[in-house]
């Protein structure tokens, strides 16, 4: 093996053509003659792909054969490729942290237009990655053991099947939901497209499976309030709210529900369809099926006074005012969010009618109706308890529309198809109209269920819904019924549909507290408030944050079939995690050294980890390894600039910017 | 009117539209319109129109411009912007009509039929001579070139206009109606040319 | 309170009692209308349809005015003035192309408009800047008993005004006389054109519109429409006869501008608000409210 003679270092600089990504753009047979020029360089290469295995062979031949003890490769994002090359370079006996990769692509070939501007950008990129590698050291990654607990937030469909692949896998499972019971929306649905099973047939098995699995922990009417730590060592707060019902107790029987004399509150679980109590337990599939007091509602909690006839009702005595919401510290090893969505607010749309006119209803409210144990007992009537005689389902409500959100919700046009099947079922004699401007069946068997309907005599028009108005009282014909304006655009024609019930397909959102969710969880949100994969394609279920994954709707609309079959993927991540006993971190963080610390302990409140503690003997800060994240913010409050960060110390960085600029 | 015979005319016409409508604010939205037929379903004059709204967009995407203007779909939009508050597009549709109203007049290219241009003209003839609208002037003038029978129709309601002093018959003229003339001259001496 | 006035063509004809009765209202308010000088017509449909810009030249030309006397927002009270003055701000704007052009036209008349002013409409004045309580509170009138349509009009708040108000149910007169004490009918139709713009070219369009909108107020028992807009006005009062004519209905529904019925609750003298100016007579309504 060649080595340096005379103790400088030996720099490889390998330049990817990435196909025509970075070539079609960059001269890259100039950025390696410029490349080989600079000090150190002791060899400069071009390769149409790095990252295939002969590039990476290249690289590790040069090391064994030419002496190269630095590496800089130029091609893609760090984000992409980075640990590709670490391991090319370990593997051939070099520290993985004596290589700097530089972003010729994302931050050059892809968004400079001049190819002569963005080879001369190049170059200096390049130029800052060379200067900046000779000062890097070698460092060793610290292994700190692995949590194998895991933490789910979300209790609907996807929460529901990451929880039990996890807990099965034999792992303890910390399921976190808001409401008082798991299920989520699939609760609330009747039947499911395009097979229309049950919703409730296929999903009550799972709430009951996770109820009663040993290690599922579950925490309803529960939220997480604060994440510190860091893969395989999260340490999560969790809010359990009080109930004012001691869930031990409480026998899921009932009996406090009908005697509450708050009688009044809309039933969210029925849209606000119906009304429930105040103690109440949302469905009877709930899982716990245990009761919980409204604290905006009761009368006792609100006023501090009320007849208590829930407390007379309760045998095992489990109803207790004075409860107060108890906070949780859990530790894990890794987490999966699976927050869900929320609908689209359809007042927003004046012109639609919704909340002006009584038979303008939410797809939501539409499930409830047509489901059996909903507020008209599966019965699919008219606010008036008509059933009707003919039906408008209007897509696209909220969705693809820049006014509102600008993508395509994409389970509406099967929902809505759902419904017409569920209308015909219910009501054969029933006109059913779809107003809708493409149909989007794309999943398997979706295209075989939209011809199904076609066959079922639904009317289908392809235009948009310009307004719904309630009919003239003038005429005779249409007098009581919504008119729905819309253009027929296959014929050109604007038609007036006549109907009894308007459902309006209402588009699928982010939660209104997406932000803040993933703010507490440290990963991004698209603009529409969807939580950002870390790559779309091959990372659909990873975040930026080690070993935290998201599945469901939070990430994106999706229906029930792709939201289980993220779950799966999000568990399949989380277990491939703590199945290790041990998690390695990246050895970038800070070291003070105690001799040259003088103790004034600005660091040590400063730091958002915790990870700086101050040692008496020492009469010095010192920081905890596992701990420390490698933010960099002791290192710029010192003023005696004691604290290095390894991987960016001031040298380092320097020398960098010198390259960027020369 | 004159009438597009060649295909190059026709080209052309459709050219000198795209170009128009891209320099507009907001005009390259026209290119993402889905033909839902929002605006067309929501025009209130739109059963009056040869074709709707959203057909217009299709003629643009089809490169037959030419076909709306054969028609009176232009001339039937009271710009009341419905379909431009409602278009999930974002396409400022009401600014597309007014836009093929300037290449019906430039290129007189007006169904015989249609008597809002007239109106226009008449309209604008009025405040290029006055810096204001009169429109009892405006009115009468439309009456006598267009339409003879408005007279009686609208005698009864003219009369007590009249009478409550809400129909003047003299003109205000505003002290900078040169102005006015000026700024019509430099704009016109900007314009292509119809060739 | 100050503002730069735009009063508009209509102002000096059909729509003069609307011109009377925004002074009228805004004295008693304490509001000071300064007319813009010399202000030209704002060009209105006609100019968009013949010359583009043309159009945003002659409409900015009272912008430079304004601009000049005072940093004051300008106010309109006809909703077709205040889209085609907000419109050509707003583009001016949004286009620095456009604000060149147009600039470079004003120049040949020694003018100039850097883009400073605001463009409102007297309805969201009133009830921003003064606010509904306010008025209330200097009403020497109740209107208790009276049924009133408000009839916003197509362009009271478009295609620029979304952040004031709605675009298809604007309300914001609703709670007005609602605190002025009258009651204010759905008026589902309150945004719907009235077709004044084509009542010449294309009557048979535009009456039916008219009638459809008289429709409304008479089904919902209203005892009057309330406007913003003279063209509004103009088609429901003065086309009332026409649509009877056409449709066999018997409407005489009064129609006033919301400024005069505002006016005559402040206590203004009915002759300033122009009351006696109107076509089907308002004295019935006007004599419901108590004394």
């Amino acid at each position: 093996m060649a080595e340096s003679t005379n103790g400088e270092p030996r720099i490889g600089v390998y330049v990817c053509d990435c196909g025509t990504n970075i070539a079609g753009k960059v001269d890259v047979p100039a950025v390696v003659e410029f490349a080989g020029s600079l000090p150190h360089v002791a060899v400069a290469r071009e390769y149409k792909y790095m990252c295939s295995d002969p590039g990476q062979e290249i690289i590790q031949k040069d090391i064994k054969e030419m002496g190269i003890d630095r590496v800089v490769v130029a091609a893609c994002s760090p984000t992409m490729h980075e640990p590709t090359f670490r391991k090319a370079v370990q593997s051939a006996g070099l520290n993985q942290f004596l290589f700097q990769m530089a972003n010729i692509r994302e931050h050059d070939s892809w968004v400079t237009e001049d190819p002569v501007e963005a080879t001369e950008k190049a170059k200096h990129i390049i130029d800052a990655a060379v200067h900046r590698v000779v000062f890097q050291e070698p460092l060793e990654a610290i292994e700190v053991p692995m949590n194998s607990d895991v933490l789910v937030v979300g209790g609907g469909i996807a929460g529901i099947e990451a929880a039990l692949k996890m807990a099965d896998a034999g792992h303890t499972v910390h399921l976190v939901e808001r409401d008082p019971s798991i299920g989520g929306h699939m609760a609330q649905f009747d039947k499911t497209f395009p097979t229309l099973d049950c919703s409730a047939c296929i999903l009550t098995p799972k709430m009951s499976a996770v109820g009663k699995h040993p290690n599922i922990k579950l925490h309803t009417y529960s939220e997480v309030t604060e994440v510190d730590g860091y893969v395989g060592n999260f340490k999560v707060k969790v809010n359990k709210k009080a109930r004012y019902v001691d869930i031990d107790k409480c026998t899921g029987c009932m009996l406090c529900t009908e005697q509450c004399v708050v009688a009044k509150v809309p039933n969210e679980f029925n849209e606000s369809l119906d009304n429930r109590r105040a103690a109440y337990i949302p469905f009877p599939q709930a899982v716990p099926l245990r009761a919980t007091i409204d604290p905006e509602r009761c009368l006792q909690l609100t006023r501090g006074k009320c007849k208590q006839t829930c407390v007379e009702a309760c045998g095992p005595g489990a109803i207790d005012f004075e409860q107060k919401d108890e906070l949780v510290e859990l530790e894990v090893g890794a987490i999966i969010i699976t927050t869900g969505y929320q609908t689209f607010d359809n007042e927003r749309i004046a012109r639609y009618g919704y909340g002006q006119l009584p038979d303008v209803i939410s797809s939501l409210e539409f499930e409830r109706i047509s489901n059996a144990s909903g507020p008209t007992g599966g019965e699919i009537v008219c606010k008036n308890g008509e059933k009707p005689r003919s039906v408008a389902i209007l897509h696209c409500v909220g969705s693809r529309d820049e006014n509102y959100n600008e993508y395509c919700s994409r389970v509406c046009c099967m929902y809505s198809l759902k419904f017409s099947h569920l209308i015909k079922e219910h009501l054969p004699e029933t006109e059913v109209y779809q107003c809708y401007i493409d149909m989007r069946c794309f999943g398997k068997g979706y295209e075989e269920f939209y011809k199904r309907l076609m066959n079922e005599g639904v009317v289908f028009i392809r235009g948009r819904a310009a307004e719904v108005t309630a009919a003239s009282k003038r005429q005779a014909e249409t007098e009581g019924k919504l008119l729905v304006t819309v253009e027929d655009t296959l014929l050109g024609v604007v038609r007036h549909l006549p109907v009894d019930m308007v459902i309006l397909s209402s588009a699928l959102q982010a939660q209104p507290d997406a932000k803040e969710v993933a703010q507490l969880f440290g990963f991004g949100c698209s603009s529409a408030g969807f939580y950002i994969e870390r790559h779309p394609k091959l990372e659909p279920v990873s975040t930026v944050t080690d070993g935290i994954f998201i599945a469901g709707c939070c990430q994106g609309p999706k229906d029930i079939p792709d939201t289980v079959a993220q779950a799966g993927a999000a568990a399949a991540g989380a277990l491939a995690l703590v199945d290790n006993r041990t998690v390695k971190i990246e050895p970038t963080i800070s070291y003070i050294d105690p001799e040259k610390c003088s103790g004034c302990h600005i660091c040590v409140g400063l730091c958002p980890h915790n990870a700086i503690v101050y040692d008496a003997e020492l009469d010095a800060a010192q920081v905890i390894e596992a701990a420390c994240k490698g933010c960099g913010v002791c290192v710029s409050a010192c003023g005696s600039n004691v604290p290095v960060q390894r991987g960016f110390t001031d040298e380092q960085i320097f020398a960098e910017i010198e390259g960027a600029l020369a | 009117m004159a009438e597009l015979t060649t295909t190059a005319q026709k080209k052309h016409l459709h050219e000198v539209f795209c170009k128009d409508v891209m320099s507009m604010p907001e005009g390259s939205k026209i290119k993402q319109c889905q033909q839902c037929g929002a605006c067309s379903g929501s025009c209130p004059t739109g059963y009056l129109m040869d074709r709707g709204p959203r057909e217009v967009i299709a003629a643009f995407r089809a490169g037959m411009i030419d076909e709306i203007l054969k028609g009176n779909t232009i001339w039937m939009c009271t710009s009341c912007y419905s379909c431009t508050v409602r278009c999930p597009a974002d396409i400022r549709i009401t600014d597309l009509m007014y836009e093929l109203k300037r290449l019906a007049i430039k290129y007189d290219l007006i169904p015989r039929d249609a008597k809002a241009p007239a109106l226009t003209k008449y309209f604008i003839d009025s405040v290029q001579k006055h810096g204001r609208n009169h429109e009892t002037e405006m009115l009468s003038k439309f009456m006598a070139t267009k339409d003879w029978s408005l007279g009686p129709k609208f005698g009864v309601m003219g009369m007590k206009l009249f009478a409550a002093g809400r129909m003047p018959l003299t003109a205000t003229d505003i002290k900078g109606k040169d102005e006015i003339r000026k700024l019509a001259e430099y704009v016109e001496s900007k314009e292509v040319a119809v060739p | 309170m100050k503002y730069s006035y735009f009063p508009g063509c209509s102002s000096e004809a059909t729509g003069k009692t609307y011109d009377m009765s925004a002074k009228a209202v805004c004295e008693k308010l304490g509001v000071e209308l300064v007319e813009i000088d010399d202000w030209n017509c704002c060009g209105a449909t006609s100019y968009f349809s013949a010359r583009e810009l043309l159009s945003f030249a002659i409409s900015a030309r009272n912008l430079a005015i304004a601009e000049q006397m005072g940093p004051e927002d300008v106010v309109c009270t006809c909703n077709s003035c205040w889209t085609i003055l907000a419109k050509t701000n707003a583009y001016m704007a949004e286009s620095p192309h456009l604000a060149e052009e147009v600039n470079d036209a004003l120049a040949q008349i020694g003018k100039s408009y850097s883009g400073s002013l605001k463009v409102r409409h007297i309805a969201e004045v009133l009830i921003n800047d003064i606010g509904v309580e306010a008025i209330a509170e200097k009403a020497t009138r109740r209107l208790t008993g009276i049924k009133v349509a408000p009839y916003y009009g197509c362009q009271f708040t478009r295609p620029m005004g979304g952040d004031w108000d709605d675009f298809e149910f604007p309300k914001i007169l609703d709670g007005l006389f609602e605190a002025l004490g009258a009651t204010v009918v759905p008026y589902v139709m309150r945004s719907k054109c009235c077709g004044g713009t084509m009542m010449l070219t294309a009557p048979e369009g535009a009456l039916k519109m008219c009638h459809d909108l008289l429709q409304c107020a008479v089904d919902d028992q209203a005892d009057a429409i309330v406007c913003a807009c003279p063209l509004c006005e103009m088609s429901l009062e003065g086309y009332q006869p026409r649509v009877n004519s056409k449709f066999g209905t018997s409407f005489n529904i009064p129609v006033m501008y919301f400024t005069q019925l505002v006016g005559y609750a402040l206590g203004c003298d009915p002759k300033d608000l122009g009351l006696d100016k109107q076509i089907v007579s308002v004295d019935k309504v006007l004599a419901s409210v108590p004394a």
